[in-house]
């Protein structure tokens, strides 16, 4: 498992159903081990379910602080956001994960908080990348999504998250087979690419195959 | 598209639907299928289709009714309460006898309910979505493969006998990721002569209405439309089974619940009792006689449903009463858990009805 450098805030973007959720959760206990004081926010406006919030529990126990909407996960849909998120850009001692919406719809909620990111100018934003969504499939297709978040957030991507995925029926080769992908998403975009993310039951089968390899607990639905 | 893609039910169906050939698509956002118009609006554009948010449901279906007036493969989706507000035209594409397209990805009710997976609206799909002597074809997905699968041959079955088919899926088909894939070969839409295409004055007008002055004729109409339905429920129903050979309890439930079904079916022959499930795939027309003749040798049959108990009418119709039917439920939606319904399971078996 790699040693991930973190910034002051790290943000996951891109399209809906590419993996942010997990990633955030599992990089919000990932940067738990180095800091004391972090927090996991989700900006998620557009999807009323699996939400950050659905893995509340352990990550209470491990130390971090959730924001979310109260309204995540009940019975309603409110595309609605906690005051609390303006922690984020004013405890500059705590170091955050904003787990944001799903393609430039999700990403427009990232805006309200854009300007005081770019001002501290200590962040990430990664964007996470699936092949095996059909909408995006290709370079082409994936970087007209990244543009799209762009200019809904008004942030510059700084980085690529590999996870490419066909959810529980993923093998070790799918995901090598996908290294091709995000190195032309890399060439295309001028992202670097920071990491690839593969479910721990996979994860051995790959160590020392592919560069910066991080290791994933997929969340269980809570119920 | 022969390699499989990673796809959220709501999404299968939006492409399976372009891949059967569905250019037309109208409908208003709802939780939970709003992934399906979000994907239509992106897609249909790329590929000179026509997406267009409606500014209700009720004008939605009305444009559907329009499109399929053409002979064009059309489509609209909504949830429950949505699924409600276009009753009226739902009778009136029935009345018409215009092939068409509509989902329902249901969540719990009644009223505004919320935004939680149930399959309360079965009484509704399958009896009474309006007015007037009517069905649709009701086909009910258990995965997103069948989510796509079940598009396809919605369209299919729409066209081949002029009727509204409804995919009755639920929150959590809709919303699930699954790998799928979407390798069809499409044939083509059967001619459509009744269809308002213009008539090049080479022949005589065609009229789509629902309107008819003289009783005796909407009487004729509806006889002839009732043929037609006695023919498709002894050729068109479809369902699955799971472990019937040797099951002496029967369990039988559709959609999220099925697969729960299937998981309490297995802890059930670990510990020695011999279940299986009907999964019907058709809810109309619904499986009769396979349920008929499985209660002609099991001790008993469990309803798993995620209402209050709708699709236990029809199971206990078609079982004639010969052996005990139960009901083993979560409403509001909620999901049964595979050890509810493994209690479910051992009750049957033990003979107590509880």
């Amino acid at each position: 498992m790699i040693t991930m450098n973190y910034k002051r805030i790290t943000l996951l973007c891109g399209h809906y159903g590419s993996g942010k959720t997990n990633i955030a959760v599992n990089m919000a206990l990932d940067l738990r081990k180095q800091y004391t004081d972090v927090a996991i926010a989700d900006l998620d406006i557009v999807n009323p379910y699996f939400r950050t919030k659905d893995s509340a529990k352990e990550l209470e126990e491990a130390g971090i602080k959730l924001i979310a909407s109260e309204y995540a996960g009940s019975n309603v849909d409110i595309p609605a956001l906690p005051q609390s998120m303006y922690s984020l850009t004013d405890d500059r001692h705590t170091k955050a994960i904003i787990d944001v919406g799903g393609d430039d719809r999700g990403a427009l909620a990232l805006g309200r908080l854009s300007d005081a990111i770019k001002a501290e100018n200590d962040y990430e934003m990664l964007l996470v990348i699936n092949k095996f969504r059909p909408l995006t499939p290709d370079a082409v297709s994936t970087a007209e999504v990244m543009r799209e978040i762009e200019d809904a957030c008004r942030i510059k991507f700084t980085g690529l998250i590999n996870n490419s995925n066909l959810g529980e029926e993923t093998t070790a080769e799918n995901v090598l087979d996908s290294m091709r992908y995000a190195e032309e998403v890399s060439s295309l975009t001028g992202l670097f690419l920071k990491c690839t993310t593969v479910n721990k039951t996979i994860y051995d089968e790959l160590s020392g195959k592919i560069k910066n390899l991080f290791r994933l607990n997929l969340q269980e639905k809570i119920k | 598209m022969a390699d499989k893609v990673l796809m959220k039910g709501n999404e299968a169906i939006a492409e399976a639907a372009i891949i059967a050939g569905c250019r037309h698509y109208f409908g208003y956002p709802i939780t939970p299928q709003t992934e399906v118009a979000a994907y239509m609006a992106k897609r249909m554009p790329k590929i000179g289709g026509c997406f267009l948010q409606a500014e209700s449901e009720i004008a939605a279906i009305n444009m559907v009714y329009g499109v399929a007036s053409t002979g064009h493969r059309v489509m609209t989706s909504s949830s429950s309460p949505g699924i409600s507000l276009k009753g009226e035209g739902l009778s009136y594409l029935a009345g018409a006898d215009l092939p068409a397209l509509v989902v329902n990805v249901q969540r719990g009710g009644p009223g505004l309910g919320g935004i939680q997976p149930s399959q309360s609206d079965y009484f509704q799909a399958t009896k009474g979505a309006a007015h007037g002597d009517f069905h649709m074809l009701v086909l009910a997905p258990s995965s997103v493969q069948e989510m796509a699968d079940l598009t396809v041959k919605g369209f299919e079955l729409a066209d081949k006998y002029r009727m509204t088919s409804m995919i009755l899926a639920d929150g959590t088909m809709g919303q699930m990721m699954e790998p799928v894939s979407l390798d069809y070969k499409i044939a083509p839409p059967p001619e459509k002569p009744w269809a308002t295409t213009g008539t090049k004055l080479e022949r005589e007008h065609n009229i789509v209405n629902s309107l008819f002055l003289v009783p005796e004729k909407l009487e004729e109409e509806n006889f002839k439309r009732y043929e037609k339905y006695k023919y498709i429920e002894d050729n068109e129903t479809m369902y699955e089974e799971y472990m019937m050979d040797d099951a002496e309890i029967c369990l039988v439930a559709f959609g999220i619940a099925a697969r729960v079904a299937k998981n309490a079916i297995s802890e059930a022959r670990k510990a020695g009792i011999k279940a299986g499930l009907i999964r019907p795939i058709t809810l109309w027309p619904f499986p009769k006689a396979v349920i008929k003749a499985a209660s002609q040798k099991v001790k008993a049959i469990i309803s798993v449903e995620l209402s209050m108990g709708q699709m236990i009418e029809d199971v206990c119709l078609a079982s004639e009463g010969r052996v005990p039917v139960t009901l083993c439920n979560r409403a509001g939606g909620m999901i049964p858990s595979p050890k509810q319904v493994l209690q479910a399971i051992i009750d049957a078996n033990n003979g107590g009805v509880k």
